[in-house]
């Protein structure tokens, strides 16, 4: 699959320090490819959902730290680049079953994140321009719905906490914010509790198996004359 | 920025906009989809597809890039490996790192066995991450399983296997009880009520989802679980050959460090692929909204072991790929864009079908748009039609974007498009393996203690899948999985293993008279964007 229709407009990048001349609508990523890297680290989904692509860069004569996802940002000319394909964020293992939403638990699992200086570093930092600062001290809180929310477009890139001096692990502390929330917090589903404890009854049991043995021809008919709900 | 063509387009688009909000597009009748679909879907287009000459489809077609694959030789001789030398040794092995291998992992765990994940990138790399519509289940007082059996059903052009699409409805509202018990966020209402929205070929709303989110709410909650649960993950690992023993049985896999090449073995009672899509094979050229390792690794190891496949011939090009920028071109706009109010319009800013149409009718339906009736937006890369965004936001008042596709807004906004505002252009992304290993409802193909669970089954969907039952099926076909094949270790007794199929294998290749040069599994696509001192090799 090649760039269609390329446009010769070139730019300097340097790869690691070292440079290359590539296409200048490509991504980080694609230049990454025509300069001849075949990735195994640092490339997931190359769409903007899995994080792995986490990339720390500076334009040469800017004094300024910046920070991508490799699969979404366009080269630009002198970006000086390397990539984080990993970064050891520190995931501490519970039982969801057995937590409860309660401020104790993040002071358990996560006490760094009281260490907090309010630095802001890791909000300036996010690829996903979230507001991170702001949800960790949701957390300190102990207010979880508000730290899912806040952290939900996370894709846990760890970008964040490369950058924190309190080393806190921002993403696990969401994510066991937003399993909290999901599980404890959130509404109970009346409609889906009936509904499974009706297919656990055998309720649908009957009109199922007729279908499944119905002839082909029979099925169209249903299929075709269905009612469709507005 | 826009071209010419571009610009005017939208000008129309914009102009129209007020009456094609309104408007609704009549739904085509069975016989004129039966028709766009013999003459503009890939899956018809007799000469991208080749027969099979050896192994269990053996007369069977399969996509040309496929049969490449299939009938390729191994990455390893058979003495390469010292099978006496066992590096991990458990109950269950799970191959593949996406939500339906995390799910099985979970029950195996849950049932008392050992069970180890092995991926060949991280654990989340996986077309589950990226799914961004939502995940059905009849859970509404106005719904049912049954009625949700009918739309799979024909969405799938009447194909899919009874047994395991009753599974798949019937066990689908437990399934979004065990991820909500599990702490995944659904969108609901205050007072719990889930909020549900229609997929293309859905005849009730029950399209649940984590804003645009879905695939990845699911799947790091998945993977945060099976980190709870010390369940061993081995990444950066892709299994290369299935090991079977003296009797037949499946009995491991063998292993490659993607990193240092290493050779390992692991000895496992039962095995469970679980590795997913086929996109980056790129069929017919087509770009894809897949991850990274979708190569269908997992249908190479079980054909070259004797298990079977079921519709490999057939795929899911999503209608909506995006077309401009080309920084994204082929990336998922998902589905859930239509189910909000957005309508498809062409060059002339009008209204050409119904926008909640199956998928396999809408990638055909742009298709003709943009080639035989000539109504395509051309961009200075490509073409495709637009999906007019802005009539979200009309329909369901100002925020509605932001607030339930965000991941949409986002990837656009990067580069300086406001879907508030402005138009999208799309073009049929490859999507979907809607084939793959044939299994029974115990998820067991036909070759003893191989099991399949997601993509990289065939025959739960038919011959196309409707939105939403695809992560449904890595939840419910994964979780069975995982139980089967945990439940059936407790009993099994291994003989020596052996790795005499890839001889075996190697031999009907060569009594075929097919000369490749090819091995596989594939594990990585290749890509240099058009630089000439790669290309001109």
């Amino acid at each position: 699959m090649g760039v269609r229709n390329m446009e010769q407009n070139l730019v300097n990048i340097f790869l690691y320090g070292k440079k290359y001349e590539v296409p200048s609508n490509l991504t980080i990523m694609g230049a990454m490819e025509y300069a001849g890297y075949q990735l195994k680290r640092g490339c997931g989904c190359r769409n903007g959902f899995c994080g792995a692509c986490a990339t720390i860069y500076r334009v040469k004569g800017d004094r300024e730290l910046k920070v991508c996802l490799a699969c979404q940002t366009k080269v630009e000319n002198d970006m000086y680049i390397a990539t984080l394909p990993f970064f050891p964020l520190i995931k501490q293992p519970y039982n969801i079953e057995e937590v409860k939403p309660t401020e104790q638990i993040m002071m358990q699992l996560y006490p760094e994140i009281y260490a907090c200086i309010g630095c802001n570093a890791c909000t300036n930092s996010c690829t996903q321009e979230l507001n991170v600062m702001q949800y960790i001290a949701y957390a300190q809180r102990g207010e979880y719905e508000k730290c899912a929310e806040e952290s939900f477009d996370c894709v846990m890139c760890g970008v964040c906490s490369s950058r924190c001096p309190a080393g806190i692990s921002h993403p696990q502390v969401a994510m066991l914010a937003r399993r909290l929330n999901g599980k404890y917090l959130a509404p109970a589903c009346g409609h889906l509790n009936d509904r499974v404890r009706e297919i656990k009854d055998g309720t649908f049991e009957e009109l199922l198996q007729n279908l499944m043995q119905k002839p082909i021809e029979e099925m169209k008919e249903l299929y075709n004359n269905r009612e469709i709900e507005k | 920025m826009y071209n010419k063509e571009m610009t005017e387009s939208i000008k129309k688009v914009e102009a129209a906009r007020a009456e094609n909000t309104t408007f609704e597009p009549r739904r085509m009748t069975a016989e004129e989809k039966d028709t766009l679909l013999a003459t503009y879907h890939p899956d018809y287009k007799q000469d991208e597809f080749r027969v099979l000459q050896i192994g269990p489809n053996k007369g069977g077609k399969v996509p040309t890039e496929l049969a490449a694959l299939l009938q390729a030789h191994s990455r390893i001789t058979a003495d390469a490996v010292d099978l006496s030398r066992i590096d991990y040794d458990v109950d269950v092995l799970v191959i593949g790192g996406g939500g339906a291998g995390a799910s099985a992992a979970i029950e195996a765990d849950n049932n008392g066995a050992s069970v180890m994940i092995v991926t060949k990138l991280r654990m989340g790399d996986a077309n589950t991450m990226m799914a961004e519509g939502g995940i059905q289940a009849a859970d509404k007082p106005n719904d049912s399983p049954a009625i949700h059996y009918v739309d799979a059903f024909g969405g799938g052009h009447f194909a899919a296997k009874p047994e395991l699409l009753y599974k798949l409805v019937n066990e689908a509202p437990e399934a979004i009880q065990w991820l909500s018990e599990l702490g995944v966020e659904f969108d609901k209402l205050p007072d719990g009520t889930m909020v549900t929205t229609h997929g293309g070929g859905t005849s009730r709303k029950r399209m649940h989802a984590a804003k645009d989110y879905s695939g990845a709410e699911i799947m790091r909650t998945l993977r945060d679980e099976v980190l709870n649960r010390n369940i061993p993950v081995v990444d950066f690992t892709a299994a290369i050959e299935l090991i079977k023993d003296e009797e037949g049985k499946i009995a491991g896999a063998v292993l490659m460090n993607m990193e240092t090449g290493e050779l390992l073995v692991a000895k496992a009672k039962t095995v469970i692929i679980a590795t997913g899509g086929a996109g980056r094979l790129h069929y017919q050229g087509f770009p894809t909204s897949n991850h990274y390792g979708a190569t269908a690794d997992g249908l190479i190891l079980g054909y070259r072991v004797g298990a079977k496949l079921l519709y490999a011939d057939t795929l899911q090009y999503h209608p909506t790929g995006a077309a401009y920028p080309e920084q994204i071109f082929g990336a998922l706009v998902t589905e859930k864009v239509r189910s909000l109010g957005a309508k498809l319009v062409n060059v002339n800013g009008e209204v050409f079908m119904h926008p909640l149409e199956t998928r396999d009718v809408s990638a055909a339906s742009i298709i003709r748009e943009c080639s035989d009736r000539g109504n395509g937006v051309h961009t200075d890369d490509g073409v495709g039609v637009w999906l007019d965004t802005p009539m979200i936001e009309i329909k369901g008042g100002e925020g509605t974007i932001e607030k339930r596709i965000p991941a949409m807004m986002r990837m656009f906004a990067k580069y300086g498009i406001d879907i508030r505002k402005e138009p999208i252009l799309v073009y049929p992304t490859l999507h979907y393996q809607n084939g793959g290993l044939e299994i029974s409802a115990d998820g067991m193909t036909n070759v003893e203690n191989l099991y399949v669970a997601g993509e990289a089954v065939g025959g739960i969907h038919g011959r196309n899948r409707l939105m939403g039952n695809s992560l449904l099926d890595i939840i419910v076909f994964g979780r069975n999985a995982g139980k089967e094949a945990s439940a059936k270790s407790k009993r099994v007794e291994l003989a020596p293993l052996t790795l005499k199929h890839i001889d075996a294998f190697e031999a009907e290749i060569q009594a075929a008279g097919i000369e490749t040069q090819t091995v596989s599994p594939k594990l990585l696509p290749t890509y240099t964007h058009g630089n000439p001192r790669f290309e001109a090799k």
